[in-house]
């Protein structure tokens, strides 16, 4: 976009967005210049705080016209760059359409504004016996618009599932500027699963305005654990040993001792001493059920080495529980002045052996790695720990990184399980996809951004050329046409 | 004309070197909803079904996808047939990793003999269509059963896909491990596209384990209004029923059934709270209802599904009872209304066999004006003889013109049945 692109875009959306909602001073677009990922920094050509489904459709039909790139950004939390902005183009912040216009209980659905935080829609539900079941670590700040983009996770999506599976229904506005409806609180409208598509396309398909979700009724009973075990072995052994069982917990979270020790030293969590991993489990549910097997999962631990267990007697104490864990990102920063989380993703089978190898690997390469992970579902979330003032540490981190990204790969698992590929895992892609299958994946978006403007330069390493498919709709069989397919 | 007998000959010939001799001309018994094809190919692997997709690219072929059959008169009728290519021999399990809970199959492996495998480890793939076919059928068509309300649809437990598309390139998408957002979701694009977009060869599941016992609770039922109120209380209740289902019959009583699965002492002290909650006349099973599970009875006749908000139920039951009296028809419903999906086979039109293509026609556009009070759609899967011809079977569609986009991107020669989808497509 050059400078008069510009000014043309700003003079067309001033009138309907006003002054205060367009920033151009390159001091405030600054704070805009990275996501949750702050190793990646782009300082966008124009910020849109958008208020409403108007502006946002306003902005995307100015920029398709003048193929100016856009990307939508909610809460800017996501750790893959997904939110990265682009030098050329706008920003579309989101954050100003933060309304709950709709909490159906007898449908079991919200209805929400993008820029929406996620805990906020639960605290607005609760007091309706229900709430909104997936639960990222950001949940406080995370906006859904950006869960819907991200298909985001969390800790209880082993037994609740993700966002997709909790979305029936979206207001997009189209790269080019259509508003357009998709499903609703009914399940199953006709046509093909685009929300499938959208949700969790990374903002590369549109922009959602409008989000239905499914509310989640408030389980009966929770019940928490915390097992010490000595080493990550034993550890994993029991996570499998209580899935084998046909338990499927709420959430299963490990972390091991570098973890714990990053998580002790900024919150205090007070997890046991001397231990080699902790695993948090919990349980909720029908009470009867969840008072059983919170025995049995008990049991399973002791029987496979756990030295101490803890049992959360209240709220207060889960909550104990779960801010060692839900905190361990940032925590790390007190052991590390830099680190890189991964996100892959391996069959839960695997654990011990994985963990074993990437041990190894970050022994033979001299950087230390710790360890915090939704064990259920074997997604990892190794933090790979350095300092950038020292020359050649960040360089080595970052094939640290690639060597655990390769060894989910070679497990048969993904590069990614909750974070998102966004900018910075685009260039792991053909190491999970061949060529053939990222282009197929890329005719889903020729189809709904055939001038890539929506969010370019994240999830693909190369774009693919849409090129313009020749309007050619078939009548009837040539054959047929021409009299004699009852030859056949 | 000759050409044409020779063009037809070496086509065959063609589907035969793809497909090591597993081609054939059709019969009649391939016919897809009336539409006889000429060929049917059946490739035993995702080579040789790349391999006949490019004799059909080749010869400008429509394709028709089918595993068993048994939902493959679902949808409009395809524009045209000229091949019908039979998943049934890609039908060994690829892979069963029991410890993750996840096994991958050929698409025409048949549903009952995954499951069948599946016992010994005490899993199953947690659906329970009516009509159950290959695996490929069911992610065709999105296919759904009462088990749904707690394990999700079929979009929900697929993880991951083999496909070929219309021009004979092999793709895959997801993988096998449940937990997996890198790249765009095909699989769920695929899901209930009726196999317009891509040729589904392979697909990963994850698994449930088998519940230790199972208790239906039943009560009958009888207003649309009472029917609601007991489904409300039962989804805002702590039963975690498994599956609820309405099982209301063109006259006399309805029964409503609840399906709650787990351990013995948690089963027993829900069925104890469902058979207060269900009130007089409720009781409890260690069998299923007769109906369970299956389709309403049609007679022969016109298959619809609906869907509903979950507390649009009154709604949809007395617009459903309001079409019937009005057009002569008597409805047959049974489904999933903690989830919104049901299904209701529409019969009584003997003796007016003339008239039965245009009052099913106006049955259809009545339900549909009325939609909007229960906030769900109307789609006829089957009519008989030609009774779908002159219906848009599948009704308004939101975001059509997207979906219309992601067709001309898969499929820009509409290869792949074409017609049989929605606006067209």
């Amino acid at each position: 976009m050059d400078a008069r692109d510009l000014l043309e875009l700003i003079e067309q959306l001033r009138p309907l967005l006003g002054d205060d909602a367009i920033i151009t001073d390159h001091q405030r677009l600054r704070t805009y210049e990275c996501d949750g990922l702050t190793q990646h920094k782009v300082v966008p050509a124009l910020v849109v705080l958008a208020g409403t489904t108007t502006h946002v459709a306003t902005v995307v039909r100015a920029c398709a016209a003048a193929k100016i790139p856009f990307v939508a950004r909610g809460s800017g939390t996501g750790l893959s760059g997904g939110a990265l902005p682009h030098a050329d183009g706008v920003l579309i912040v989101m954050s100003r359409m933060h309304a709950v216009l709709d909490i159906d209980r007898a449908n079991q659905r919200a209805v929400v504004e993008p820029g929406v935080i996620n805990l906020q829609l639960s605290r607005e539900a609760l007091p309706q016996g229900y709430y909104y079941a997936p639960d990222p670590s950001s949940q406080q700040v995370c906006s859904i618009g950006g869960n819907v983009a991200e298909n985001s996770g969390g800790a209880h999506c082993l037994k609740y599932g993700f966002t997709t599976n909790h979305v029936t229904g979206l207001e997009l506005v189209t790269p080019q500027g259509d508003v357009v409806q998709i499903g609703g609180k009914a399940v199953d409208a006709p046509g093909y699963d685009l929300l499938g598509a959208i949700v969790g396309s990374e903002g590369t398909l549109g922009i959602a305005t409008k989000v239905t979700v499914r509310l989640t009724r408030t389980p009966e009973a929770v019940r928490t654990l915390l097992a010490a075990f000595p080493h990550t072995d034993q550890a994993g052994a029991a996570v499998s040993t209580i899935i084998g069982a046909g338990v499927i917990p709420a959430a299963i979270e490990m972390m091991d001792a570098l973890a714990i020790e990053a998580a002790e030293a900024a919150v205090h969590c007070g997890y046991p001493d001397g231990a080699g991993a902790v695993l948090i489990v919990e349980l909720d549910g029908p009470a009867t059920e969840v008072e059983h097997q919170f025995d049995q999962v008990e049991a399973f631990c002791r029987d496979n080495g756990a030295f101490e267990i803890r049992i959360a007697a209240d709220d207060a104490e889960r909550a104990l529980f779960w801010k060692g864990r839900k905190s361990a990102f940032a925590a790390v920063g007190r052991i590390s002045p830099d680190y890189i989380v991964q996100d892959g993703v391996i069959p839960r089978t695997a654990l011990p052996e994985v963990l074993r190898r990437i041990a190894a690997i970050s022994a033979e390469a001299g950087v230390r790695v710790a360890n915090v992970f939704h064990a259920g579902d074997g997604n990892l979330h190794p933090l790979v720990l350095f300092d950038d003032a020292v020359p050649g540490e960040s360089d080595r981190a970052e094939q640290v990184s690639g060597a655990i990204v390769d060894l989910c790969i070679e497990y048969g698992g993904s590069i990614t399980g909750e974070h998102g590929v966004g900018a910075d895992k685009a260039k792991y892609m053909p190491r999970m996809f061949s060529d053939d299958d990222l282009d197929t994946m890329q005719l889903v978006r020729c189809a709904f951004d055939p001038s890539s403007i929506s969010n370019p330069g994240k999830i693909f390493p190369t774009p693919r050329l849409c090129g313009e498919v020749p309007g050619r709709h078939k009548g009837a069989h040539p054959l047929a046409d021409a009299g004699i397919a009852e030859v056949f | 004309m000759g050409d044409i007998i020779l063009e037809s000959a070496s086509i065959l010939e063609s589907l035969c070197a793809a497909t090591k001799d597993h081609a054939v001309v059709a019969t009649p018994a391939d016919a897809v909803d009336r539409m006889p094809p000429r060929w049917v190919a059946m490739p035993d692997s995702t080579e040789q079904t790349a391999a006949v997709m490019r004799v059909a690219a080749d010869h400008d072929l429509a394709v028709v996808v089918r595993g068993s059959g048994t939902k493959l008169s679902w949808g409009a009728r395809p524009e045209r047939v000229d091949l019908v290519l039979d998943t049934t021999r890609m039908d060994s399990v690829v892979e069963h990793a029991a410890g993750d809970l996840i096994v991958v199959v050929g698409a025409g492996m048949r549903l009952d003999d995954l499951q069948a495998g599946l016992v010994g480890s005490a899993q199953w793939l947690a659906v329970d269509p009516p009509r159950s076919g290959t695996v490929g059928g069911l992610i065709a068509t999105a296919a759904t059963g009462p088990t749904r309300l707690l394990h999700g649809p079929v979009r929900d437990l697929l993880i991951g896909v083999t496909v070929v598309r219309a021009d004979g390139v092999v793709a895959h998408a997801g993988g096998k491990v449940v937990k997996n957002v890198a790249g765009y979701d095909v699989g769920k694009l695929l899901t209930g596209s009726f196999g317009t977009l891509a040729v589904v060869t392979q697909a990963a599941f994850r698994l449930h384990p088998l519940p230790e016992v199972r208790r239906w609770v039943s009560v009958p039922v009888t207003h649309p209004d009472g029917i609601q109120a007991i489904v409300q209380d039962v989804v805002h209740s702590q039963l975690v029923p498994t599956a609820v289902e309405l099982d209301r019959p063109a006259t006399g009583d309805a029964t409503l059934s609840l399906l709650l699965e787990g351990i013995p002492p948690g089963v027993e002290s829900r069925t104890n709270a469902a058979l207060d909650l269900m009130g007089i006349g409720a009781t409890a099973g260690d069998e299923a209802p007769g109906w369970w599970g299956a389709e309403p009875l049609v007679g022969g006749e016109v298959l619809l599904k609906l869907t509903h908000e979950i507390a649009g139920l009154a709604h949809l039951l007395t617009a459903l009872d309001d079409v019937c009296a009005e057009t002569g028809f008597t409805a047959h419903l049974r489904g999933s209304v903690a989830v919104g999906a049901v299904t209701v086979g529409l019969a009584g039109m003997a003796g007016r066999v003339d008239a039965r293509t245009s009052a099913l026609f106006s049955c259809v556009e009545s339900l549909r004006e009325r939609a909007p009070s229960f906030g769900g759609t109307v789609v006829v899967l089957e009519a008989p003889g030609d009774g779908k011809v002159d219906l848009d079977v599948w009704g308004p569609v939101g975001g059509l013109q997207l979906m219309q986009a992601v067709k001309r991107q898969f499929d820009p020669e509409r290869r792949l049945a074409p017609g049989r989808f929605v606006g067209g497509i």
